[in-house]
């Protein structure tokens, strides 16, 4: 039964794929609309029958090549299946609308539309098949199909340059993890995951660290850890809005299932990846937020807060192995149900952030912070659901997002009071850097929503009709009723919780099972405090409503220290929010300002500029990048475009391939012959 | 239950308690305790001037503001009788409910699009970062001090055995009464009462809000030091019965607000540059505060 509801799933993107050439473009996006939508309910009931009637598990034959290729949907798997249906739920709903912009690109669209097919089936596939060179082969495709949507908009260069990154860094992504399979693969013989076990049970806990570190590394690029996340910042911006969503949404968190699938399979020194998860963890979340707020693009901005909450999820996987190495089931339950969640959750608020995000963009056409303005105004819905988006990703109560960091904190909290003086004070300081973070990601978003929805447009642009229309608005709705029906009952999720937490504790006894059981009522608790809150302000609003329904209410415009002729410009800018933050963390990061002040008797034109660039990307790819270009560059006499030359080099080079052995023989001789002397 | 009753009595009175202070050591008579109070009711009786830049954000702001402070009274105990919410984990709550409040202030600034308003809403949102990590350590310390995780289970298993801890409580206090002030945007941060919107924090912030509205809003900041001088009371007493913990709890108030505004009396205001430093000190003497809890427990290698 579920094999073939997997074969269904495969076989209908094979087969929009086959079909989308012979449409046309109308055609084309309905059916990606209901493949999509088809796949999307086919396995979303196949993941969640498995957290009621247990793990499937089917295999294959495969080839001499791959081995028996297993298929496992267990806990894990499914939910982050579910996850990223959702978002690709809502993204291909608000994507039809948002390419509608693009009508007279036939071509271009088409291809969109088979690599949004195939992206789609290459992640779920991702999280079903548990056989390395199988997973390699999908890891690509998913690589290959989120570079083509990434460079949709090809014709502009930056996008162009901004995809080729993202394609070089995936590739080193997948180099990573070839080299961790193929380690596996020579030390036991098989691709099958659960020799990742039995190799790592029967080695020194080096041997798990060190493959560890492999691992790491490729879903650390994935999922855009510092210093692995330069794609990230460049890629969003780039992409269309809803791919940008959905990269951000769940491309990303493919990322996180990698290493969540990893540590549950590896045996080694749980503490040591536990701390250094969490140090990663920390440093990715602090600089992640810590440039956003001096971002000037929108969508960047966003971008390097999907960074930040890659750190937050980060520390509850460092929180989980530290509960797994410590034996403490509090802070394995807080840790990995904390990250579990906030990888729900971000999914939901930064896909709805980057859809209303586009929204905007299709009504200013652009997504400079410093130009907009006044935007509630023109689109009400949108910026509604921005400010949800907003409120959540701080974490505020009572949305989704208060509920991911609550766990976290409990976690935080409980752990303080076990363990040595070296484990409190590393719970000390994630207790400080997860504080600083959110103060500075209230920061971030009250500059964000604050600049770009209030006020008055800061530059004149021509009046456009409304670009809300149901079908654009709706699956945004859509994500806002999740995001709060989340921070309001989040115990829906516990059961899957638990399930997913207790794969990683293979000997559960009942009572430790009851134990976990009773600790995350705890947590969730507070959902209910939440819901009272909202309440409260229901019930004060509307005691406020009955006092001054009938005080007079007149409209003036606002008060400007007795100057009557103020103007947009006037205002205060994004730049100029965040200038005492910029003060502050100047020595961390680098801010490139240019001004130029008033001269002379008659000054005519001043300005202010600045430019944040991110000092890893400067340090770790452009100047290695500069310094090999440097050492190329004097070999570049070799490309002199003569014709003769290059076919003097073919025939160089197969000499020396013929030669070699002979080279090295008689190089093996002299050698000899030397040490005999 | 009993916290709450005594939150909001004591509300109604704190300013007054300030003002009155600050007019007696400058020599003059002044008002009346109760003043403060009189004039939010007068404001709760007036119409309104509401900007035409801004929308539904202005009109809410103020509630929410509200609703976040009385959220957050909700959950403070009175020794150990538990407030009206108490759970594990209560105080992570409180803070991000009060952050809430917070940031529908801030945007409800930015809305009147006022270059005053982002002013005064740029220093709010960068003070309350920098305040958060002192209280969240100060917690983090008694927490791991008791061994408890909610607000009631602290305060109730508080018993202060050797010299340090009674230092650790003195430190406290002391963090707590400056969180207090720079949450309300008092003296050494912020003066309220300067007459150049340029130096100003939060009262900058509401420029535009006027009738219930700044009512509401000049309420809250009454019920936020309250709420403080609440938590701060409770640092000693501890499992007292309370026919000696109320008398107790008054005392402490009454005191809190005198220092208020004996601190307003004689400090001068910070240059706004340096308030940052300032801010940052309260994170290290609460980082004191937790090697002090380390030391105390025999924890400190």
């Amino acid at each position: 039964m579920d094999k073939i509801f997997i074969e269904i799933f495969n076989l209908l993107a094979i087969t929009a794929l086959v079909t989308i050439p012979f449409l046309n473009t109308k055609w084309r996006g309905i059916l990606t609309l209901t493949c999509t939508t088809l796949q999307i309910s086919i396995i979303s009931i196949l993941s969640i029958s498995v957290f009621s009637n247990g793990i499937v598990e089917y295999f294959y034959s495969g080839s001499w090549v791959t081995g028996l290729i297993p298929i496992r949907i267990d806990y894990l798997s499914a939910w982050f299946i579910l996850v990223i249906s959702i978002t690709f739920f809502t993204g291909v709903w608000y994507g039809v609308h948002y390419m509608r912009k693009y009508r007279d690109q036939p071509d271009n669209l088409a291809l969109h539309a088979a690599a949004f097919t195939l992206l789609y089936t290459s992640l779920i596939d991702i999280c079903l098949v548990q056989n390395g060179m199988v997973l390699l082969v999908f890891w690509e495709v998913m690589a290959l199909s989120s570079f083509l949507l990434v460079i949709f908009e090809h014709y502009k260069s930056t996008t162009l340059k901004a995809g080729i990154n993202f394609l070089i860094q995936s590739h080193v992504c997948i180099l990573f993890l070839t080299i961790a399979f193929m380690w596996i693969k020579v030390r036991t013989g098989s691709f099958d995951f659960k020799s990742i076990s039995l190799f790592t049970s029967s080695q020194p806990p080096i041997a798990g660290l060190a493959l560890f570190i492999f691992f790491f590394i490729a879903f650390a690029i994935k999922a855009g850890f510092v210093p692995f996340h330069t794609w990230l910042p460049l890629a969003h911006p780039a992409a269309p809005a809803h791919i940008s969503g959905i990269m951000s949404g769940v491309i990303i968190k493919i990322g996180i299932y990698g290493m969540l699938r990893v540590l549950m399979l590896i045996k080694s020194d749980m503490v040591t990846i536990g701390y250094f998860i969490l140090f990663v963890s920390l440093i990715t979340a602090l600089y992640g937020v810590m440039l956003a707020i001096v971002q000037h693009n929108l969508k960047k901005l966003l971008a390097y807060h999907s960074i930040e909450n890659i750190g937050i999820i980060g520390i509850g996987i460092g929180l989980g192995c530290l509960g797994l190495g410590t034996n403490n089931q509090w802070l394995l339950l807080a840790g990995f149900g904390g990250a579990l969640l906030h990888v729900l959750n971000h999914s939901l608020f930064k896909s709805l952030l980057f859809f209303s995000a586009g929204n905007v963009f299709l009504l200013r056409h652009t997504m400079n912070i410093e130009s907009l303005g006044g935007l509630i105004k023109k689109i009400p819905h949108s910026g509604y659901l921005f400010l949800i988006g907003s409120l959540a990703i701080c974490g505020l109560p009572p949305f989704n997002g208060f509920i991911s960091e609550f766990f976290l904190y409990n976690g935080l909290f409980h752990g303080l009071s076990t363990g040595n003086f070296v484990f409190i004070l590393t719970i000390l300081f994630t207790i400080l850097g997860m504080v600083i973070i959110g103060g500075l990601a209230l920061i971030c978003f009250t500059k964000a929503f604050g600049i770009v929805f209030l006020g008055t447009s800061r530059e004149v642009f021509p009046d456009e009709s409304t670009i809300e229309y149901p079908q654009s608005i709706l699956p945004l709705y859509l994500i806002g009723l999740f995001i709060i029906s989340t921070g309001v009952f989040p115990w829906i999720f516990s059961p899957y919780l638990i399930q997913i937490v207790s794969q990683y504790l293979p000997e559960l006894s009942a009572q430790v099972k009851l134990q976990l059981v009773e600790n995350l009522t705890h947590f969730m608790i507070v959902g209910q405090f939440s819901l009272g809150f909202i309440f409260l302000t229901l019930v004060i609003y509307f005691l406020r409503h009955l006092v001054i329904r009938n005080r007079a209410v007149c409209q003036q415009p606002t008060w400007g220290g007795a100057y009557c002729a103020s103007t947009p410009k006037m205002q205060y800018t994004a730049s100029s929010f965040i200038r005492a933050y910029r003060k502050l963390a100047e020595p961390i990061l680098s801010v490139k300002r240019e001004k130029r002040e008033a001269e002379g008797l008659y000054p005519q034109y001043i300005m202010q500029r600045t430019h944040a660039h991110d000092k890893i990307e400067t340090w770790l790819i452009d100047r290695p990048l500069f310094l090999i270009r440097k050492v190329l560059k004097s070999f570049v006499f070799l490309q002199n475009g003569n014709i003769q030359a290059y076919i003097l080099y073919g025939f160089i080079f197969i000499g020396l391939a013929i030669l070699l052995p002979s080279l090295i023989s008689a190089i093996a001789l002299i050698i000899k012959f030397l040490i005999h002397l | 239950m009993i916290s709450l009753l005594l939150i909001l009595v004591m509300s109604l009175f704190f300013s007054g308690i300030i003002i009155r202070t600050k007019s007696i050591l400058s020599g003059r008579k002044g008002p009346g305790i109760l003043q403060p109070m009189l004039d939010i009711l007068r404001l709760w009786k007036k119409g309104s001037v509401v900007s035409t830049t801004t929308s539904f954000i202005f009109q809410i702001a103020p509630t929410a503001y509200l609703a976040s402070v009385i959220m957050a009274v909700l959950m403070i105990p009175h020794g150990d009788k538990p407030g009206f919410i108490s759970f594990d984990g209560d105080f992570i709550m409180f803070a991000y409910v009060l952050a809430f409040g917070k940031f529908l202030m801030i945007i409800s600034a930015l809305d009147t699009g006022s270059s005053f308003e982002g002013m005064g809403a740029s220093r709010e949102a960068l003070f309350s970062m920098l305040v958060e990590p002192a209280f969240f350590i100060l917690l983090g310390s008694f927490a791991l001090f008791t061994g408890q995780n909610s607000f009631r289970d602290i305060f109730s298993s508080l018993h202060y055995g050797s010299q340090i801890s009674y230092l650790l409580g003195g430190l406290a206090s002391f963090v707590l009464v400056m969180i207090a002030m720079i949450e309300n945007s008092r003296m050494p941060l912020d003066d309220p009462k300067t007459h150049l919107e340029l130096t100003m924090v939060h009262e900058v912030m509401i420029l535009d809000n006027s009738g219930f509205d700044l009512g509401l809003i000049n309420y809250t900041t009454n019920l936020k030091f309250a709420m403080y001088g609440a938590l701060i009371s409770n640092f000693f007493i501890g499992l007292l019965p309370l026919e000696f913990s109320i008398p107790m709890f008054l005392a402490i108030q009454i005191g809190f607000a005198i220092t208020v505004g004996i601190i307003e009396s004689f400090m001068a205001r910070f240059r706004m540059g340096h308030n940052p430093q300032f801010v940052f000190i309260l994170t290290s003497v609460s980082l004191l505060i937790f090697f002090g809890v380390l030391l105390v427990l025999g924890k400190f290698v």
